[in-house]
């Protein structure tokens, strides 16, 4: 390739590079040193292809940034592979100049966990968008990093599958295995923990890794590690995922929704308790609180009671269902819950549904201007009363909005903290709620984040979770797969002189 | 109500795919490309199935027109609650030149073989966008049509359609029997489960050649290019008004 072709972009990103230098020093500051950077961008491009590099400001920013409060970290250059042997190309060069690598899925995520805090090259992995093998009977797929789950499941719709794994966002399926995520449908079909078969992962030196071995969909095994679920949860920090082969489910024959309001927290928690307790095999068993239920009101113009709520979904044969219902109907009863609302077809369960889904919208639509940071504390299910109860009167008392929405079959919730990010007092307040929130769920043998990641605003908090034993063990593992440390750096493990709020804005 | 509906179904590159066009400009890429029932087609067949899942219809026929492959795509018709299926088996030649006036007028003699009372189909594919099989086959039947339904209802001997049209909604009332093309917010369409799936391998599926219908299927139209659509250039920024308005005279724009 002629030097002229890369001199192009080089000059006017060196161009920008001091124009914007003294205009907006933290967002466009390059961390690479510009004779390196120009050679990479060089090789980079022999590689991808020029459409495959950007250096563009507006690119780097997308890139640095998700849905999470913490600020934009954008990267040096951002790449855009198409294959899994660029991918282990790029990264032997990144390897060789010590250049930190981060992997972009869809930027959904809710923890920071993209944020290119030491710069460097990020790996958006878009262009790797195929449905690789599905094998309808065996109920497996496999799919490259670009594939969203709403994406697969479409392709999967005459085939009467499905990946019920969703959480909210339109998710890459390869960042959900990166983030150990989770959705509505835990408490029935698992979390990507429990549905992730195999990956493919190029490491920080280029090294392609399968970690069931290659091609390997068996849907139980007792081989060797788990070197599966050491990369699912690893937040980047292990390898960049290029392909998941994902256990499937039939979609259920029916599906009933319903909706219960309670006259109180506990009664809705220990009504959860019961009907799991009672082998109901239910799909969904949702939770929001009165400020929560008050705030969808208003945002959908809907009239559910202004209560404790419950939202159900139960999935099966016709038959099954009735006796499912029934069960439920009458546990619910008992624990004083009322005003039933039940939906079978499509259409109306998604009117029903729609109050959930919506919550986080509802909940910023509280406070127009202001942001909102989730909590996602996880307990054991015995312990879910005390904490939420002990929770809404330390947002009370500290006057903090924070609807609370969660998979309370899993013992997980949200508090979808409203904040306003230029109000330094109220960003220090939520900051102290979610540490002794976090800290409360510890004390009940919980976890301080069920399924959104570490990424960076836990990291202290993991370290009391886990202990400094189980750390060092980690860090031990990191240390064998990147000893350079240049896999997502400065993510899940507690740096060294860590000050840093668990809110970065 | 004892009426027959017929579904036209049609199989067509999904939705999600990238097209790209083939070396010779002579059509798009098809072959390894994943196909799936045309949208519109499943808002049909789910308006079809609600009909006598309310007991308002007696049966619901599935149709397909082309090689051995349109079977899938009636099977995920039968998967969603259609009782049966017609494969129109055209292959080659005459399935690369089949175009709306050539369904059209197998639509219209299977509705008349099959004692149809009501033919629902989708409003357009999205492979060629043509949106005129609704409205050929009810002319050739001579039978009322209502098309871009977002709504439609059974009266007694007549339905009545809500149409989306440019100005906002349109309600008609039209007599069977009657041609209804369905639009995107007619409903939203159940996705095939598995079990039932399963249960649509049994549903019987019928192959009829062209000319056991008696149906000629020269066509009149004659394809000379395909081409993609210009590529987007980039935009240029400019620093003043000034420069803006003598980039434009430039180029010729004022």
């Amino acid at each position: 390739m002629s030097t002229a072709l890369f001199r192009k972009p080089l000059c006017s990103a060196l161009v920008l590079f001091n124009k914007t230098l003294h205009r907006c020093p933290e967002k466009r500051r390059y961390a690479i040193k510009s004779g390196i950077l120009e050679r990479v961008v060089a090789a980079f491009q022999s590689i991808s292809g020029d459409a495959g590099v950007s250096l563009g400001d507006t690119v780097r920013e997308q890139h640095g940034r998700d849905e999470s409060v913490h600020r934009c970290h954008p990267p040096d250059v951002v790449v855009f592979p198409r294959s899994v042997e660029e991918v282990s190309a790029l990264a032997k060069i990144c390897h060789h100049h010590r250049l930190p690598i981060i992997p972009f899925g869809t930027g959904t995520g809710l923890e920071g966990g993209v944020g290119a805090v030491r710069g460097g090259v990020c790996f958006s992995m878009r262009k790797m968008d195929q449905v690789l093998d599905l094998h309808q009977e065996d109920f497996d797929v496999t799919v490259e990093p670009g594939v969203t789950r709403k994406a697969l499941n479409s392709y999967l719709r005459d085939t009467g599958l499905w990946f019920p794994v969703d959480p909210g966002a339109d998710a890459s399926l390869c960042g959900m295995a990166a983030t150990s995520a989770s959705g509505t449908n835990a408490v029935r079909y698992g979390t990507m923990r429990e549905n992730v078969l195999n990956l493919e992962v190029v490491l920080a030196d280029g090294t392609v890794l399968h970690t069931a071995g290659r091609g390997r969909r068996s849907r139980k095994t007792s081989a060797g590690y788990n070197l599966t679920n050491l990369f699912v949860g690893s937040e980047g920090t292990l390898g960049v995922l290029t392909k998941a082969t994902l256990r499937l489910y039939g979609i259920p024959e029916t599906m009933v929704s319903a909706v219960c309001s309670f006259p109180s927290v506990q009664a809705a928690v220990d009504s959860t308790v019961q009907v799991l307790q009672a082998g109901v095999p239910i799909a969904r068993i949702e939770f929001l609180d009165d400020v929560m239920i008050d705030a969808c009101n208003r945002f959908n113009s809907l009239s559910y009671p202004v209560a404790p709520t419950l939202f159900l979904e139960f999935h099966g044969s016709t038959r099954s269902l009735e006796e499912q219902v029934a069960i439920t109907e009458e546990i619910a009863k008992d624990n004083g819950g009322s005003d039933f609302s039940w939906a079978q077809d499509e259409e109306s369960r998604g009117r029903l549904w729609k109050a959930r889904h919506d919550a986080w919208y509802a909940a910023l639509a509280l406070r127009p201007g202001c942001k909102a940071y989730a909590t996602d504390v996880c307990v054991p299910l015995s312990c879910l009363p005390e904490v939420v109860v002990a929770t809404k009167k330390d947002l009370i008392r500290n006057g903090l909005t924070g609807p609370i929405a969660g998979h309370v079959g899993d013992g997980n919730f949200h508090c979808i903290m409203v904040l306003d990010p230029n109000d330094q007092e109220e960003v220090g307040q939520v900051h102290q709620f979610t540490e002794r929130l976090a800290r409360r769920a510890l004390a009940m043998d919980g976890t301080c984040t069920g399924e959104h990641g570490v990424g960076l605003g836990k990291r202290v908090l993991l370290r009391e979770e886990v202990g400094p034993l189980a750390i060092e063990v980690m860090q031990g593992l990191k240390a064998t797969l990147d000893p350079k440390n240049l896999m997502n750096p400065g993510k899940v493990f507690p740096r060294f002189k860590s000050h840093l709020l668990p809110l970065c804005l | 109500m004892s009426a027959r509906v017929l579904v036209g179904v049609k199989r067509v590159i999904d939705y999600a795919v990238k097209i790209r066009v083939k070396p010779d400009n002579m059509g798009v890429v098809t072959d390894g490309v994943k196909h799936s029932m045309n949208p519109f087609c499943e808002i049909a067949v789910e308006e079809a199935v609600k009909l006598k899942e309310k007991k308002l219809i007696k049966e619901v026929v599935a149709v397909s027109c082309g090689p051995q492959q349109v079977q899938e795509t009636i099977r995920t018709a039968l998967a969603m609650g259609a009782d049966r299926g017609i494969h129109v088996d055209i292959t080659g030649k005459d399935y690369d030149a089949l175009g709306p006036l050539q369904v059209s007028k197998i639509l219209a003699a299977l509705a008349k073989k099959e004692d149809v009372q009501l033919v629902i189909l989708g409003k357009q594919a999205i492979d060629d966008d043509c949106n005129q099989t609704g409205q050929m086959t009810a002319a050739l039947l001579d039978w009322s049509q209502g098309t871009f339904a977002s709504e439609l209802t059974l009266e007694d001997k007549k339905v009545k359609v809500v149409r989306e049209i440019d100005g906002g909604l349109e309600t008609i009332k039209v007599s069977l029997p009657a041609v209804v093309t369905a639009d995107l917010r007619l409903n939203t369409p159940r996705y095939a489960t598995l079990p039932n799936i399963m249960k649509a391998k049994k549903k019987k599926i019928t192959s009829v050649k062209p000319q056991d219908l008696g149906i000629d299927l020269t066509s009149k139209l004659e394809v000379l290019r395909v081409e993609e659509p210009a590529q987007r250039q980039a935009g240029v920024k400019v620093e003043t008004v000034e420069d803006l308005v003598s980039k434009l005279k430039d180029a010729g724009r004022i």
